[in-house]
């Protein structure tokens, strides 16, 4: 990862790259600008008269002198070309990025929530289709179409090194598309405000050669192993007892929507809506306390035993 | 020496004549921007049916009873008020109040019967967007006419008192011109309501 | 006898004793009595700056606590929900409390000045204004105080506001309040309009009206026709919470971006309105500090229409990201790019001005110079969120943050400082301190770049807005730092400007009628101006009445010592449009509660209506009726009515 994740003043991708050239373009205009007119005001105020207050003021006299107006319309002269070649490049690029592409290669369905991302990958049996949460794998090198939707409130999808971002809105389609071309981990984050944990919607794009994002894609089609241990067997029976409100894990009896599938919780880097690390320590702390990683997430604190909360634990660390 | 400018007026009116006058602006703004507000009203109505699935209208065919002979009705309230401000201007106070009575009957006549369409209207304000939108924009519509309604009574009041004269009648004037935007508007609101739908809109 | 509909005006001079007379007729009943029932609008424009400096304090210390919590990353200063309430009040409070009602103080206090007019249009309306603003800002911040401030940002989104997702009382005090509020612009707006057209002074033809009040102008039309659209959307909003309308959830037809249309529709136009009037002071009082007329006066009065007819024409560049039809978002990224075309002409008006003058450096010349370079920078970024593919990855995040920043500070708060420097004599009869004002203007300057120029690069680096916190690890961390310094810096600045002003009102040098040497009207009447501010009615044969003399262009001169009179009673003149010939003498009110009466009985209906509680909405209902009766009751005095007759003759 890189030290600026969610900079864009480089791109990773087809759809990025586009924008990149003509947001320098239109930021080095811009600085040259504010120079010229800085340097116009301190070199016009440098040539003063007076200095002081009231009496400083009236010992100037007044006089009307020299062609003002020229000086208008040649600012305006000068001004304009930047403009126009930003018009003409601005609907150029917006022409080249916007409509989706053709043939995209894998179609997506994202829907924001508060305060997570669903993934949906389709295929053509339900057998074929799986969601997941908040890391979300593409092939490099490819145009990925993503349909957007909103589970609740408006949220925005952004990934700024592949592409501008593009609000998820209830009750609307929406679509946008992304490309990688180079391998890697791109962070993403929710861009509409959205609530109380707004700030911690983040998520990932996991850009990967075909083959590799095959065998995810695979793997994430595959059940839940069956718990082996004891504790693991434990540990399942709280979860079917106290997470499947919310959740699902495929192959169990856990099958609600409304928070993320966790089927492959452990193939994930990141949890809470990018705000941990995956480890064994950060997963028993979200799951006991949610609160206390994202106050106001509608993931509420557990009150689990000790011996509770490590058979949750242990079972989860056996979805890969 | 340059000349010094000065204004000499001869003869100036003191304070509003006839129609004429700094209030008949004041007025004349205000009703510009309730008008704006029916505008925006009358957008929602737009681009929600413009974005909307099919099957969005509640009444692909708008009854037009009651609703067209009360336009009707409304309309030729604004003729009657307008002759009643006529009858100031000719310093006739009979027919001055023959106008704000006879205006005020009908517009509480339009009243009533806009009440009895929304008594039998078969969805509520809850219903879907298209309701809600039908009944705050005639809702609203309703509440300006409710104070067209104190308006006439308050010219009908001051014309019996003799308060007004051919020169001192701005307030009827201003409140006349009110009612007729009431009822301007609801020309609007009636054709996006009652009528698109026949022209096709969102169906 | 009826009393005479018509008179020739006499003609006299300024002297003593016309001016005891006037005094009489003019001056504010003295005590409470008259405090509460003022309509000069000298009075009224005083208290609409005083609260809004107290607003705009209260909202700079919110920032301060918001910069705390975002020096470092992962701070917990503030819960989530307190944060957001902080910045959504913060926002509100700007934009609404302080931007716009700061402008129409200096507009009240001052356009009748300029105009050589006794009182605005509608000097009723006008108190009715401001107590309506107080009341408003009360009832917003009684929310803040309970813990029930506006959560959703200042913009307000559904479906957020909507009470599926937020079930306080939060969105009710807010959608209520803006509704309120929106009457007392609205009132405003009608009263700039119709005294801009009807009541200047003899000889003030259109082309000899001061920028400033174009900027007023312009402001009040765009909001007299686009508050009713937020308004609406408030109502909306709360219908939808209330009584269960479908305006905007989806789920039953439904259309949440109907909310962003109408909130643009009016945000945009909006934020023209808060800085075209502030624009106009910079092109008024500028020229005086480079000792010559502002270059290309006609083409700057212009400009400001013109930005703010294209102001109307770009409001999706708000919603570029929500999924809008190519086409459509070519159009507004055009008009975009192109408004920033007659922003340039005033630019380079001020530019030549200050080239093609004498410049004489004071605290006010600082303020008004620097604004220009910080205009410019809050437009560049507005030019490169212009720009759709650009917008797409800029929107949302801390650049945008740092444009508005530019804008609203660089274009509102630099001149309205630069105008209280220049304005305060007139004002209070004496002079802020220089020396003070130096301090004042480079702590604020230095302090608003620090904390706000990083801010550009902390949004190309990514960071979103509105968050409460964020990780480490984004390259954020050093830039938050900076900018949370540089607003402590900034605030520091601001707190010396109000010392400056609390101290000068009682230690500063007094001031003469015209300390700057300016050529504008209300330089022609003491500091302050007497009650009827000015003794004859002037007549007006330049744009540059004062400077007349030293200038020695055209062949006639103002006539500021000799006029008409207009000592019947409580008079002033109307005069036509675009020549200003005299039209017509206007009866002006005198004191009235009325305006205080029909504000309270707004505010209790709104009450009524926040609580839901129809005997309190009804009590307030009533009052209104009652003041509405009593204000526009036809008034013989006023020449709204024949006067009662012992008699009754007609015709």
């Amino acid at each position: 990862m890189s030290a600026t994740p969610l900079a864009y003043l480089t791109g990773a991708g087809a759809r990025a790259d586009t924008t990149v050239s003509l947001t320098w373009f239109t930021l080095i205009v811009s600085i040259l600008v504010c120079l010229i007119i800085g340097a116009l005001v301190w070199w016009g105020a440098r040539r003063y008269s007076a200095r002081g207050g009231a009496l400083a003021t009236t010992s100037v006299t007044v006089e009307r002198g020299g062609n003002g107006i020229r000086w208008i319309v040649i600012g305006l002269i000068i001004s304009a070309v930047p403009l126009l070649i930003a018009l003409v490049w601005t609907m150029a690029a917006l022409a080249e990025i916007s409509g989706p592409p053709g043939n995209p290669a894998l179609v997506l369905d994202v829907t924001g929530h508060q305060w997570w991302w669903e993934a949906r990958y389709n295929g053509t049996h339900p057998s074929d289709t799986f969601s997941t949460a908040n890391e979300i794998h593409i092939p490099v090198g490819v145009p990925v179409l993503v349909r957007l939707h909103g589970a609740d409130v408006i949220h925005s999808f952004w990934v700024p090194k592949l592409a501008g971002k593009t609000d998820a809105i209830p009750g609307q389609n929406n679509v946008t598309w992304l490309q990688a071309d180079v391998p890697g981990r791109y962070r993403g984050q929710c861009t509409e405000y959205c609530g109380l944990q707004h700030a911690k919607m983040a998520f990932e794009v996991v850009a990967e050669p075909r083959a590799a994002f095959e065998r995810w894609r695979a793997r994430q089609l595959q059940t839940a192993p069956p718990p082996v241990t004891p504790q693991q067997k434990q540990g399942l029976a709280v979860v079917n007892y106290r997470c499947s409100l919310c959740h699902a894990i495929r192959g169990t009896s856990a099958g609600s929507g409304y928070g993320p599938d966790l089927t492959h919780l452990m193939s994930r880097q990141l949890i809470a809506g990018g705000a941990l690390q995956n480890t064994p320590g950060n997963l028993a702390g979200w799951i006991q306390d949610p609160q206390s990683v994202k106050p106001g997430s509608l993931m509420p604190r557990q009150y689990l035993s000790g011996p509770e909360l490590a058979a949750v634990t242990a079972y989860l660390e056996t979805l890969q | 020496m340059a000349d010094l400018i000065l204004a000499e007026p001869r003869s100036l009116p003191v304070g509003p004549i006839g129609r004429n006058g700094i209030g008949w602006w004041g007025v004349g703004a205000l009703v510009a921007s309730e008008a704006a507000l029916f505008g925006y009203l009358l957008f929602s109505y737009f681009y929600v049916g413009a974005t909307a699935q099919p099957g969005w209208l509640a009444e692909p065919y708008p009854k037009l009873f009651p609703s067209l002979p009360n336009t009707i009705l409304l309309v030729a309230s604004s003729f009657v008020a307008w002759f009643g401000e006529k009858g100031v201007e000719k310093d006739n106070r009979g027919q001055a109040l023959i106008g704000f009575g006879g205006a005020f009957v009908m517009g509480a006549v339009f009243a009533a019967v806009q009440g009895y369409e929304w008594w039998m209207k078969p969805y509520g304000l809850g219903a879907n967007s298209y309701a809600s939108l039908y009944f705050v924009t005639t809702g609203l519509h309703m509440a300006h006419v409710l104070v067209g309604l104190v308006i006439l009574a308050a010219l009908f009041g001051w014309t019996a008192v003799d308060y007004f004269s051919p020169r001192r009648r701005i307030s009827v004037s201003a409140g006349v011109l009110y009612w007729h935007f009431v009822d301007v508007v609801w020309l609007f609101v009636f054709t996006t309501y009652y009528i698109t739908p026949y022209l096709g809109y969102a169906r | 006898m009826r009393p005479a509909a018509f008179r020739t005006p006499e003609i006299g001079e300024d002297n003593p004793i016309l001016r005891a007379r006037l005094h009489a007729i003019w001056e504010t009943t003295p005590g409470w009595r008259g405090w509460l029932s003022t309509v000069d609008h000298k009075q009224i424009g005083l208290r609409y700056i005083v609260t809004a400096f107290v607003l705009l304090a209260i909202g700079g210390i919110e920032a301060l606590v918001i910069r705390l919590q975002l020096a470092g990353p992962n701070l917990t200063l503030l819960t989530p929900d307190q944060y957001n309430q902080l910045f959504s009040t913060h926002g509100m409070t700007m934009i609404f409390l302080y931007a716009s009602p700061i402008l129409s103080g200096f507009s009240n206090y001052l356009w009748p000045l300029i105009f050589g007019s006794r009182d605005m249009a509608f000097p009723r309306l006008n108190a009715l204004s401001y107590w309506v603003y107080l009341a408003a800002a009360l009832f917003l911040y009684s929310g803040f105080v309970i813990g029930a401030g506006p959560n959703d940002g200042w913009f307000n989104y559904v479906p957020y506001a909507e009470k599926d997702y937020n079930p306080g009382l939060n969105q009710d005090f807010y959608a209520l309040g803006m509704v309120l509020l929106g009457i007392s612009t609205t009132v405003g707006a009608a009263n700039f309009i119709v005294t801009f057209f009807k009541t200047r002074a003899p000889g003030m033809s259109i082309n000899r009206v001061p920028i400033f009040a174009w900027g007023t102008l312009t402001a009040s039309v765009a909001n007299l026709v686009v508050v009713p659209a937020v308004s609406l959307a408030f109502f909306l909003l709360w219908m939808d919470r209330q009584y269960g309308t479908q305006f905007f959830k989806p789920e039953h037809g439904g259309q949440p971006l109907l909310w962003q249309h109408l909130f643009w529709i009016f945000g945009h136009p909006w934020v023209y309105a808060i800085v075209l009037p502030a624009m106009g002071m910079v092109s008024d009082a500028l020229p005086v500090f480079c000792r010559r007329p502002l270059v290309g006066h006609t083409l700057v009065a212009l400009a400001t229409v013109s930005v703010m007819i294209l102001g109307f024409g770009v409001w999706v560049h708000h919603m570029f990201a929500t999924g809008l039809p190519g086409l459509a978002m070519s159009f507004f990224s055009g008009a975009s790019i192109i408004i920033t075309v007659p922003s340039a002409v005033t630019v380079f008006a001020w530019i030549a001005t200050i080239w093609l003058g004498r410049p004489v450096i004071t605290t006010a010349f600082l303020f008004f110079a620097s604004m220009i370079l910080l205009f410019v920078i809050g437009g560049v970024s507005g030019f490169m969120t212009a720009s759709v593919p650009v917008d797409w990855q800029l929107t949302d995040t801390y650049f945008v943050v740092a444009h508005l920043h530019y804008v609203l500070i660089g274009i509102n708060v630099f001149p309205v400082v630069g105008a209280t420097y220049f304005w305060f004599p007139k004002f209070t009869g004496r002079m802020m301190d220089e020396r003070l004002g130096r301090w004042n203007f480079w702590t604020m300057f230095l302090g608003f770049n620090l904390g706000f120029l990083p801010m550009h690069l902390t949004g190309l680096l990514g960071m979103p807005r509105r968050v409460y916190t964020y990780p480490d690890g984004m390259g954020w961390d050093i830039l938050n730092l900076i900018t949370s310094i540089g607003s402590f810096a900034f605030a520091i600045g601001v707190l010396l400007f109000f010392i400056n002003c609390w101290r000068s009102l009682r230690h500063g040098e007094v001031a003469g009628d015209n300390p700057w040497g300016a050529p504008t009207l209300e330089w022609s009447t003491s500091s302050p101006p007497p009650p009827y501010n000015f003794a004859v009615i002037p007549t007006v044969a330049s744009r540059h009445p004062l400077w007349e003399d030293q200038l020695r262009e055209g062949e006639g001169r103002s006539s500021l010592f000799r006029g008409m009179l207009l000592d019947h009673g409580k008079e002033a003149i109307a005069t036509t449009s675009l020549d200003a010939d005299p039209e017509r003498i206007l009866e002006m009110p005198e004191d009235s509660y009325a305006p205080l009466l029909l504000a309270i009985g707004l505010a209790i209906l709104f009450v009524g209506l926040l609580l839901m509680r129809g005997i309190v909405a009804g009590v307030g209902g009533a009052l209104v009726f009652l003041a509405l009766l009593l204000w526009l009751w036809p008034r013989a005095s006023l020449k709204e009515r024949e006067p009662d007759q012992p008699e009754a003759a007609h015709g």
